[in-house]
């Protein structure tokens, strides 16, 4: 009894030292939107934290599917990409008829389209979870892209639907021409979607969608009906992702069939995964990576879906937790003081890492130099130093980081994992590891 | 009085081979009713067809009078059955404290509600904290379920299975592959956790029978040849014949 006593008092204490910590994360995340476009003031930069912002909505939006739901879907840029659609007619209708509806209010719209087509198509799709559910919404999203390329007057056909977000009634004097402007209203409903899909996850419904995930059938013997909780689920990843549309065509004041295809759908998959599903913040680190990597890697190579194939794999098979579960693994070790155990060992990993990776890259690019885009010259950058694709020294430097590197490499992980456990052991003796 | 489980004349067969044949059963409410048998006997379908896991070929259930058959678990669930798995089956990735919440939502009216945050649900958090310290569990609470020892899964098992209040309650060999002192410690909590509600167990050892149930019904081979108290089934010649015989090898 006295267990239960210590237990039940300790808990009110433990709950608002938490509570505080989890609101000081929101004051930090609104304050560094706010401030990041003052730092990073140039036109570049803002556009990049512009399609960031609408990536992390998106797969955050994804993630109560996968992460928290247990559903692994292959279609959910449809709900992006009909959300937008619903918004850039919204913002036609709004403009030509004078309505009084101001433009920071169109994404709500987006979500409506988005939850919309989750509440006509969701309860057929979530009858059954795993590769059902996986198969039939890579369908939906076929049959939705293909749709939107016959139904002209909804989809604008190849060029789509385009819009003016300045003709819409203005807010507090703003225009939302500037990019600047367009950046804090994303920031605003990134803000906004973001603390909403938190609290869901803490509510009844969003503690059962991790049961569901869990353990389905044993779902069903305490008083649950998996179909509703996956239902609900899809329903609300809907309306969060249609939010996402509607900011993307608030941003680019298109929308397309690019929107809604499944390229979209997995890069959203890729962002929710890489970034790591089992953790609310994984998505958010997965989108922010994901579209610096489309950014910077679109103009630095001609091959880039390659590396974003490589880096899946690698994460798939080396960190199935993703960034967020690769930091979090940390957690305990710092806690208990060890991290300084491992530092060393991953410092002496990284060189010849880096070595493979380079050597990698090397062969990468001189092969696709050497056979897709002849009429570019045989000369490639790497590191400002420059590699003749053609020379037999380009080669073998090639074949000697990646030989050389993955033996070294090889040796110095194995020291990694041996400075780990000593951590690790270190963690669990100090009680801070299970 | 209506019992709290009535078995009538129920089937089950998959394609042709018949698991169930003709099971009549009947269970007081408040009874302590135990179902033995050898291997194979039927014991975990008759469980799997009273809570609703499987649909009974021909037949019918009642559960406190009302027919349950046909039902799915959720809605039998929400009558005031619940039942536990012979193999641990808990919400591996989720803590302890959340295995039980969970399973404490529903019966306290929460349901499907996204508009409540769960942390603030006086009721609920003081029935969690309640049921943990019923089955030990409370300087556990924090670790995930899939990280406990097999013998504190057991007993989380039959936690998650009492916590929403069901007044009928089946238990699938809670204290298999338990040692000697945890299946005494595991008997002790039982008995204590199903006061005043009727219990169903399914168990190997018969200890443990003897040494719980009020009734004990013997199934062989989808059918049940003996009903009655521990004493009448010790003594009754058919039973010794078809089981207990077996056992004294």
């Amino acid at each position: 009894m006295s267990d239960a006593a210590t237990t039940t008092s300790d808990m009110p204490k433990e709950q608002s030292g938490s509570s505080a910590r989890f609101y000081s994360i929101w004051l930090i995340a609104a304050i560094a939107l706010i401030v990041l476009p003052l730092i990073f003031s140039s036109g570049g930069s803002l556009t990049s934290f512009s399609l960031i912002g609408i990536a992390i909505i998106f797969a955050l939006s994804y993630n109560i599917l996968l992460g928290q739901t247990g559903l692994l879907s292959f279609g959910h840029a449809v709900h992006y990409g009909l959300g937008g659609f619903i918004a850039v007619h919204a913002m036609n209708a709004v403009a030509n008829y004078n309505w009084p509806l101001p433009l920071p209010f169109i994404p709500l719209i987006g979500g409506i389209g988005g939850v919309a087509f989750a509440i006509l198509v969701g309860w057929v799709m979530t009858k059954r979870a795993g590769t059902v559910f996986a198969m039939i919404s890579l369908g939906i999203g076929e049959l939705v892209a293909s749709s939107s390329l016959i139904l002209r007057s909804m989809f604008g056909g190849e060029a789509g639907i385009t819009t003016d977000r300045t003709a819409l009634p203005h807010m507090f004097g703003w225009t939302f021409g500037p990019q600047l402007q367009v950046y804090y209203l994303i920031a605003f409903w990134v803000m906004i979607s973001a603390i909403a899909m938190y609290a869901l996850t803490r509510t009844p419904l969003g503690r059962i969608c991790n049961a569901v995930r869990d353990n389905p059938e044993r779902v069903e013997f305490i008083g649950y009906d998996p179909h509703v909780v996956r239902y609900l689920a899809y329903g609300f990843a809907g309306f969060f992702a249609g939010i996402a549309g509607g900011l993307a065509a608030i941003n680019f004041e298109i929308a397309n069939s690019a929107y809604l295809g499944a390229t979209q759908s997995g890069l959203v998959l890729f962002a929710a995964f890489i970034g790591g599903a089992a953790y609310f913040f994984g998505p958010i680190l997965g989108a922010i990576l994901v579209t610096y990597l489309q950014l910077g890697l679109t103009n630095l190579t001609t091959v880039w879906q390659l590396y974003f194939g490589i880096i899946f794999i690698g994460i798939v098979m080396f960190a199935p937790g993703g960034i967020a579960g690769l930091l979090m693994m940390h957690r305990p070790l710092i806690r208990a003081g060890s991290l300084g155990m491992v530092i060393p060992s991953y410092l002496m990993a990284a060189i010849p890492t880096l070595a493979l990776a380079l050597g990698v890259i090397l062969s990468i690019e001189t092969v696709a130099r050497y056979t897709a885009s002849e009429g570019e010259g045989n000369i490639i950058n790497l590191l400002g130093i420059p590699f003749n694709a053609t020379a037999p020294v380009t080669w073998i430097v090639a074949a000697l980081l990646v030989v050389g590197g993955f033996l070294v490499a090889r040796l110095t992980w194995r020291r990694v994992a041996e400075a780990w456990d000593r951590a690790a052991t270190v963690a669990r003796d100090r009680g801070y590891l299970a | 009085m209506t019992a709290a489980i009535e078995v009538n004349a129920v089937q089950k067969h998959f394609g042709n081979v018949s698991i169930i044949r003709d099971l009549n059963l009947s269970v007081a409410k408040g009874e302590r009713h135990a179902i033995i048998g050898p291997n194979g006997a039927g014991k975990s379908t008759t469980f799997n067809l009273i809570s609703g896991h499987l649909k009974p070929s021909s037949g019918e259930i009642r559960l406190n009078g009302g027919v349950i058959s046909g039902l799915r678990p959720f809605e039998i669930n929400r009558r005031g059955l619940s039942r536990s798995f012979q193999v641990t089956n808990v919400f591996a990735r989720m803590t302890v404290w959340e295995n039980v919440r969970c399973a404490v939502l529903w019966a306290t009216g929460h349901r499907y509600a996204f508009w409540k945050n769960v942390d603030h649900l006086p009721e609920v958090k003081q029935r969690t904290a309640e049921i943990l310290d019923d089955i030990h569990l409370s300087h556990r609470r924090d670790v995930p379920a899939g990280l406990l020892t097999y013998a504190e899964q057991r007993e989380l098992e039959i936690g998650i299975t009492i916590a929403g209040g069901a007044n009928v309650i089946m238990l699938d060999e809670p204290t298999a592959g338990m040692s000697h002192a945890e299946t005494e410690r595991a008997v002790a909590l039982i008995r204590r956790l199903t006061e005043g509600r009727t219990l169903v167990i399914v168990e190997h050892d018969m200890s443990v029978v003897f040494g719980l149930a009020d009734r004990i019904s013997v199934l062989v081979y989808g059918h049940i040849i003996a009903s009655g108290t521990p004493e009448e089934i010790r003594a009754n010649p058919k039973v010794r014949e078809a089981y207990l015989g077996e056992e004294g090898h």
